[in-house]
Parts: C-alpha cells; structure tokens; sequence
C-alpha cells in the first residue's frame, strides 16, 4: 500500500494538472468564438464565389482555361494536409491523418507512387515525414499570420504545378468544422474545378458580363483556388479550437475522477494506519498490564 | 419598381455592409457604374478604387481592393478582397501608408519582379487616403 506522503503529492499533482487542463480550455473556448465568426463569414464569401464561378463556367467553353482542364489520363496528385501546430486536442490530428493514410493507399491504385503532399502545421507534417510520404513542402506556425497571404501562398504553388502538368489533381484535406462538438475529416479536389451543371429547371437570365466572360472566369479561378485554401485554413483553426477545447474538459473531467478516487484512498490508509497505531498501543497496553 | 435594391458588400474578414440602397457606384474593370433600381443583371469585375452606395439619401464611401459584384434585379453583392469604410480609415496613417508605398515604388525599375506588388500597394494606399478625405468632408 503507497503511502500517505506518497498519495498526497500524487493529489496535488492531479490537481496542477487540472488547472491547467481547465486554463486550455477556458482559452479555446474564448477562441473559438472569433474563430467561429471568422468562419461563418469566410463560408459565405466561398460559397457565393462557388455559386458565381459554376455559373459562369456552364456557359463558357470549359476546355478554354488551363484550371478548368479535366485531363483524360491522370498521373499524378498532390494533397495540401492541413494539421494543427500544437497536441493536446483529442483525436483531432490522428484522424485526420489516419483518413490521410487510407485515402493515399486507395489512390496508389491510380496513382502509383506520383502522390505528392504539402503539409501545413507541424503535427501532420512530422507524421507523414515519419512514414516516408513524399512531402514536398511543409509550412509549420502558420495559422497566427495573416492567413489569406498564406493561403495565396499555397494557392500560387498549387496552381503552378497543376499548370506545369506536376500535378493532375489537387486535393485538399481538412478537419471541417462542424459544431464545437464535432468536427469532420473533409476531403475536397480543389483542381481541376468540378464543373458543375446548371438545372435545367432554374430559368437562367442573361446576364451582361464585364469586361467579358473568359477574362472574368480567368480572374476569379485563381482567386477562387486561394478562396477555398484560405476557408480550410479557417476551418482548421476553428475545429483545433473546438477538439480542444472537448479534450481538455474531459481532461478536466477525468482530472476530478482521479482526485476523487485518490482522495478515497487517501482516507482510507489515512484510518488503517491510525487503526494500526491503535491496536499497536492497545496490544503494547494489554501486554504492559500482564 | 421598386426604388431601392439591397446590397451586400463581403470580405473574406466578414459581411461589412448590409443595407437597402437607392443607388451604388463601383469601380468597375472597364469603368466607373452606377447601379439604380431595376437595373439588368451584370456580373462585372471591380479594380481598386472608391465604392459608394446611397442609403436615404445619404451617400457612404468606401475604398476596396480587387473583387467583382453581381447584380441581379433586386440584389446587388459585392466580393472584394478588402473593403474600409471611410470614417473607419485614419487620414495619419493613411498618408504615411501612401507615403512609404510611394518611395517603395521610386526606388524600384519597371523591370523589377516586385514592381507590380509595388504599384499596386501605392494604388491602394491612395485610394484609401481620398476616400479618407472624404469623409472629413
């Protein structure tokens, strides 16, 4: 059996422990918040550009621009990863990456060994560099900057190798964020834009273009490209914060269990030992008088 | 018809105007356009410069970045990348930004890779401080 000393140190490191716990918590919750906003705002901006760019692209030769080239014979892909920085966030970056994992096995099957990634935040990079994936570039603390600089960043590259034929196809992966409680491992292929048909239902009014309609779509695809990076990379942070912030009230939680059971037992040796005492000076007494 | 229109001006930072307008004026790739009530659809691209609505008669600048707007017959949205309201702009500031981008682009040649960055941080950085002005007036 520990003794006394020994439990009690071990209670009062359970409860640094919590404190902490519920200090990171409290932070992401806080977080969250603006993080939240931020997304909400950046979804509308995205899907509104989606909705325009869909549009215009079913009524231009889609073959006319280089983004829009759905090539016949694919030979190679590259996935942007995008990972949080920093651990302590649940099972937040090892799903994701676990779904990483079995997403790129299926591909081989096309692809052969032509998968390329490009990883964003240090938890996914250090992962797949383990593994021996082939990672071409990596960006680690990224996600306090200005992030649509980075998200052009990224979208300029992107678009260069797809452009250049390094690429066929552009994936993007990402932890959605769904609610604070749920967050989801999304996979989207950002390149080549999936054309997306128009219903016949909807009346479609003719709309004046300016200056006209390829020099309009050749503006706003590239744009579109740092658009969806950028809105990953806001999806990313948001959901960071929410699995955190989970983590750490389960944490917290799991913490006051612990302090609760220890604190039993504490209890508990603290009377054996005073029985023991007892009976040692009761037995001594007993033995005295006879 | 209708005398007024909605309008929406959003950034990838979050919906800055939100609001029923008589009349928008934009800067549009190929030229300045008004926007009045009923107007047909367009869909058209927007340059750096000054963007201005009018709410009850009341007339509100701003200075936005690239971006494109679409009108349809009840709505007009505006996407751009950055978008100030002018009483939001502070006129020191705003003068110094200009200032700096303006010796930054001197000290450059036509020929150099970030001229074009150059030219276009001084684009707005003017923009930014005309329609700071206007808003001290």
């Amino acid at each position: 059996m520990p003794s006394l000393r020994h439990i009690r140190r071990r209670i009062q490191s359970v409860k640094s422990t919590q404190k902490i716990t519920k200090a990171m918590k409290m932070v992401s919750a806080a977080k969250l918040k603006r993080a939240q906003d931020a997304i909400l705002t950046a979804r509308a901006y995205a899907e509104k550009l989606q909705e325009v760019i869909s549009e215009l692209a079913a009524r231009v030769e889609t073959k006319t621009h280089p983004l829009l080239q759905d090539r016949e014979e694919k030979k190679s892909l590259l996935m942007v990863v995008l990972t949080s920085d920093r651990g302590l966030c649940g099972v937040f970056n090892s799903n994701l990456l676990r779904q990483t994992e079995a997403y790129i096995r299926e591909k081989r099957q096309s692809y052969g060994d032509n998968i390329s990634i490009i990883t964003v935040g240090r938890k996914g990079t250090e992962y797949l560099r383990k593994r021996n994936y082939n990672v071409i570039e990596s960006l680690v603390n990224v996600y306090q900057k200005e992030q649509y600089e980075t998200a052009r960043e990224i979208g300029e590259k992107i678009i260069e190798s797809f452009i250049s034929g390094n690429a066929d196809e552009v994936v993007v992966v990402y932890n959605r964020f769904k609610s604070a409680i749920s967050q989801v491992p999304t996979f989207t292929r950002l390149l080549p834009v999936e054309p997306i048909e128009i219903p016949e239902n909807v009346p479609k009014t003719e709309f004046i273009y300016e200056p006209d309609k390829e020099t309009l779509i050749n503006e706003l695809l590239p744009r579109n490209v740092y658009i969806q990076i950028h809105r990953s990379i806001l999806e990313t942070i948001a959901s960071e914060l929410a699995a955190r912030m989970t983590a750490m009230d389960n944490a917290t939680n799991n913490a006051s269990d612990m302090i609760e059971r220890l604190t039993l037992l504490f209890n508990k040796t603290r009377q054996a030992s005073i029985t023991k005492e007892l009976m040692e000076i009761i037995g001594g007494a007993e033995a005295i008088k006879k | 018809m209708a005398d007024k229109f909605k309008i929406e001006i959003v950034t990838p930072y979050g919906l800055i105007v939100s609001d029923e307008a008589e009349e928008l004026t934009a800067p549009g790739i190929v030229g300045q356009i008004t926007i009045l009530p009923g107007h047909h659809p367009l869909l058209t691209s927007l340059k750096i410069g000054e963007l201005s609505y009018k709410v009850k008669g009341k007339t509100e600048h701003l200075a936005v970045s690239w971006g494109f707007a679409e009108v349809t017959f009840d709505k007009v949205t505006v996407l751009v990348e950055t978008a100030e309201k002018a009483i939001d702009i502070d006129l020191t500031r705003a003068e110094a930004a200009k200032k700096r981008a303006e010796e930054r682009l001197k000290a450059l040649s036509e020929d150099d890779a970030d001229y074009f960055t150059a030219k276009t941080s001084y684009e707005k950085a003017l923009i930014r401080l005309e329609v700071a002005k206007r808003a001290k007036q």
